[in-house]
């Protein structure tokens, strides 16, 4: 009965050791995920319709996204740099919601990312320059996971502060839908 | 001798009758009705009322839509159409477009149009969404402000542009959304952006040209503030050297609020201008120990040269964003069997203040919603009592602190009829749990550092319309309404008092008995101000301009996610079923009797 406890605390501890895969031990340049935009990246798709055959769309993945934390890290900075002062803990204000299905300028990665560093016409201010490149990725990280988007094993739980939205490890997925920017001051991120 | 005697008595006369002048003058009184709507307040005393009679209790059930027409913009329309002549103006929220309408037309059509095209950017830099409260007619022009920072002067009749002058910075996170004021030829333009750690000032320009006359800020030194040496408070805690240094943190005055978007009165007799300061950013007050001068209080100016004449300040080192931006409206009422002239102001704090307007002396300051986060106002000394088991805490939820940020009573302006001699005041009922949190300041971002949640307050119900007697400071009628009455207040001849709701409803009211007699479903949530004028042919018209935003009305107008309780700054938390109440779109309403 003790070695079937053991075994079973055992098994659960090594259950919990694989909640995420972590790559240790590598430089600071291969942890960064490719620059998504620029010359070299692939520039973001910001409408599901190509024009003549389909060519599959290159998708950015973003490693932080698989780190609780770097996911962890993005919530810290979404605070810090008062992100949640226009988009609130989810729900929007000043700027839209953000965990919610509706997206102006792209849910993948790459999109996200440029949205960060431009900034976006109606309102979103530019942070390129002001926040270091890998603090936006686990930026971006974060920002997927308020609607369900990163594995819920690696998304935040509930914080220490006041009762706000479900915490992103219990936010179910939502699929992203592309909203359009046809009229200035429309919702959507 | 003779020469020195005859002298004396000339001199002695000229005292006198300047003497008598001015006896004469404090008098004051609005203006007789002259059918126009020219600034938003109506007249300089802010009363919104309007001499018009043709619409009576009697006879207001009657009332119908003559016409109506489409902004074209779906976010909070607060402005108040003005009518000068027989054209319409209206500025729209974010663009700003300007429309003039020909009333003397059928159907009132398009005279011309104005696109002031402000910098998209701006919608960025806007606390309580992209909103403008409307323009002002002066002397052949229509002047009013876009949310990007400019005020622009076109003229009246053709919409060409006379001049446009750049005054806030959005980069400093500064737009601008009141409506100005013109006094003595300068047009009054104050910042908005307390919410971004703008610094507040109210701006004169010349109305010919645009060019600056004078700027007085509401934080800094006292050459800055424009407080000299006819700078005479009635309470002591309102003197001393620099106060809106000494009273900060090193520093944080730079970047501490106090902006100027609220209303403006102006009291011709004693050459005053009134007005309220915002709150200090940010709104964590842990941030910022001190009084934070000279934020959320009531400022009186000289027109002529922005020198401060007296400052109250009615929340010192505001601890629940309770800006003092208000409207204070010019009465002239019994006292203690004294008459006075006074001021009313219902501010965000939960107080009726009644104040003399020409020294700044708290005469009364009662609550008109219910308040725990103070006890009083200690009529001695002018110090508003906090109670210390309110005050927001860094990580702590502090709960059930009445009112809650958007006050007693926001931006929505009440309207004073000398007929009935009440206040009709639009307002709110809200509670709300706060937490505080180190705020960071990136200039253009926000600089808040609380969450919020808000309540129904007690009763369960959000909103209420209440008729003020200021006399014995009770009220004299109530109507409780479910939602937060976000629209302002007209009051007629006719005592019929008009008002909107967020659910869309446009409503007359009986304004001695509060009894509804008439009301028409607009489309969508009424934020905006009504008006009566007097049209070509002759009649009494009300107009109101629909379209639900604004703080209250954001979570419609932006679409938020209200399963985050604190979206909207904690609006989302109390009113999460507007969304299935009411949709977004602008429309100016008017209506007549058959």
């Amino acid at each position: 009965m003790r070695v079937l406890a053991a075994a079973c605390v055992a098994s659960l501890l090594v259950l919990a050791c694989e909640r995420e895969d972590r790559q240790l031990h590598q430089s600071a340049e291969a942890s960064k995920p490719p620059i998504a935009i620029g010359p070299t990246g692939a520039p973001p798709q910001l409408t599901s319709v190509q024009a003549g055959p389909s060519i599959a769309e290159p998708r950015t993945t973003n490693p932080d996204e698989g780190r609780a934390y770097d996911v962890a890290q993005g919530k810290q900075w979404f605070k810090w740099y008062n992100c949640s002062g226009c988009h609130a803990n989810g729900g929007g204000d000043k700027g839209p919601a953000l965990m919610d299905d509706l997206w102006i300028y792209g849910a993948q990665p790459q999109n996200i990312f440029a949205s960060i560093v431009e900034g976006r016409p109606n309102g979103m201010p530019s942070f390129g320059r002001r926040i270091p490149e890998a603090q936006v990725w686990q930026l971006v990280a974060y920002v997927r996971s308020m609607s369900g988007l990163v594995a819920s094993d690696v998304a935040t739980s509930r914080d220490d502060r006041m009762q706000t939205k479900t915490p992103e490890n219990r936010t179910k997925a939502e699929p992203p839908k592309q909203q359009s920017t046809a009229s200035p001051g429309e919702p959507g991120k | 001798m003779r020469f020195a005697a005859k002298a004396i008595a000339v001199v002695s006369f000229l005292a006198a009758s300047l003497l008598s002048a001015t006896l004469a003058l404090a008098q004051w009184t609005p203006p007789p009705e002259d059918g126009q709507w020219t600034m938003a307040g109506k007249d300089y005393s802010a009363r919104r009322y309007s001499g018009l009679d043709q619409i009576t209790t009697a006879n207001v059930a009657q009332l119908r839509p003559v016409f109506s027409f489409s902004t074209g913009v779906l976010r909070g329309h607060e402005a108040a159409p003005i009518v000068a002549g027989s054209t319409m103006y209206l500025v729209t929220p974010y663009p700003n477009r300007v429309y003039a309408l020909d009333l003397s037309k059928p159907g009132a059509p398009i005279k011309w149009k104005f696109e002031p095209k402000p910098a998209a950017a701006s919608q960025g830099q806007a606390c309580c969404d992209v909103v403008n409260r409307g323009g002002v007619f002066d002397d052949g022009r229509f002047i009013f402000n876009t949310l990007d920072g400019q005020t622009i002067a076109l003229d009246a009749n053709t919409g060409r542009q006379l001049w446009r002058t750049q005054l806030a910075d959005i980069n400093k996170g500064e737009t601008i959304t009141m409506a100005p004021l013109v006094v003595k030829g300068k047009v009054l333009v104050g910042n908005s952006g307390g919410e971004y750690g703008a610094r507040g000032w109210l701006t004169a320009l010349d109305a010919r040209n645009g060019s600056t006359v004078w700027r007085a800020f509401s934080t800094g030194s006292d050459k800055d503030v424009l407080i000299g040496s006819n700078y005479k408070p009635f309470y002591a805690k309102e003197r001393g050297t620099d106060l809106g240094i000494s009273s900060w943190q090193p520093e944080g005055w730079k970047i501490g609020g106090g902006t100027v978007w609220g209303w403006l009165s102006y009291d011709p007799a004693l050459d005053l201008v009134y007005y309220g300061t915002a709150n200090p950013a940010p709104w964590n007050p842990h941030q910022r120990p001190g009084d934070n001068k000279w934020t959320s209080g009531i400022f009186a100016r000289s027109p002529d040269t922005g020198e401060a004449r007296w400052f109250y300040q009615l929340s010192p080192h505001d601890l629940h964003d309770y800006d003092g931006v208000n409207e204070s409206i010019l009465v002239d009422m019994q006292v203690n069997g004294a008459m006075r002239t006074v001021l009313l102001h219902p501010d965000r704090n939960g107080y009726m203040y009644v104040m003399d307007r020409s020294n700044g002396e708290v005469i009364s300051a009662t609550p008109y919603v219910p308040v725990n986060t103070s006890t009083g106002v200690d009529l001695q000394t002018g110090a508003l009592k906090y109670v210390p088991e309110k005050e927001p805490q860094i990580g702590k939820v502090v709960r059930d602190a009445c009112p809650a940020s958007p006050g007693g009573k926001d931006w929505q302006p009440s309207a004073y009829s000398p007929r009935t001699h009440l206040l009709y005041v639009p307002h709110q009922n809200i509670c709300q749990d706060v937490e505080a949190a180190q705020a960071t300041y990136i200039a253009a971002t926000p600089f808040i550092g609380m969450t919020v949640r808000m309540n129904a307050g007690p009763g369960g119900k959000r909103g209420e319309f209440s008729a003020w007697d200021p006399t014995t400071n009770k009220k004299a009628w109530q109507i409780v309404e479910d939602f937060p009455v976000w629209s302002g207040a007209l009051v007629t001849a006719g005592d019929v008092v008009f008002y909107g709701t967020l659910d869309g409803w446009f409503k007359a009211v009986d304004a001695k008995t509060g009894a509804v007699l008439w009301q028409y479903a607009t489309g969508s949530g009424v934020i905006g101000q009504p008006i009566a004028y007097r049209g070509p042919d002759g009649k009494e018209y009300i107009a109101v301009l629909s379209g639900v935003g604004g703080w209250a009305g954001a979570v419609v107008s932006g679409d938020l996610d209200v399963r985050d309780p604190t979206a909207a700054t904690g609006f989302a938390n109390l009113l999460g079923d507007l969304k299935m109440k009411t949709t977004k779109g602008g429309t100016l309403h008017v209506f007549a009797l058959p």
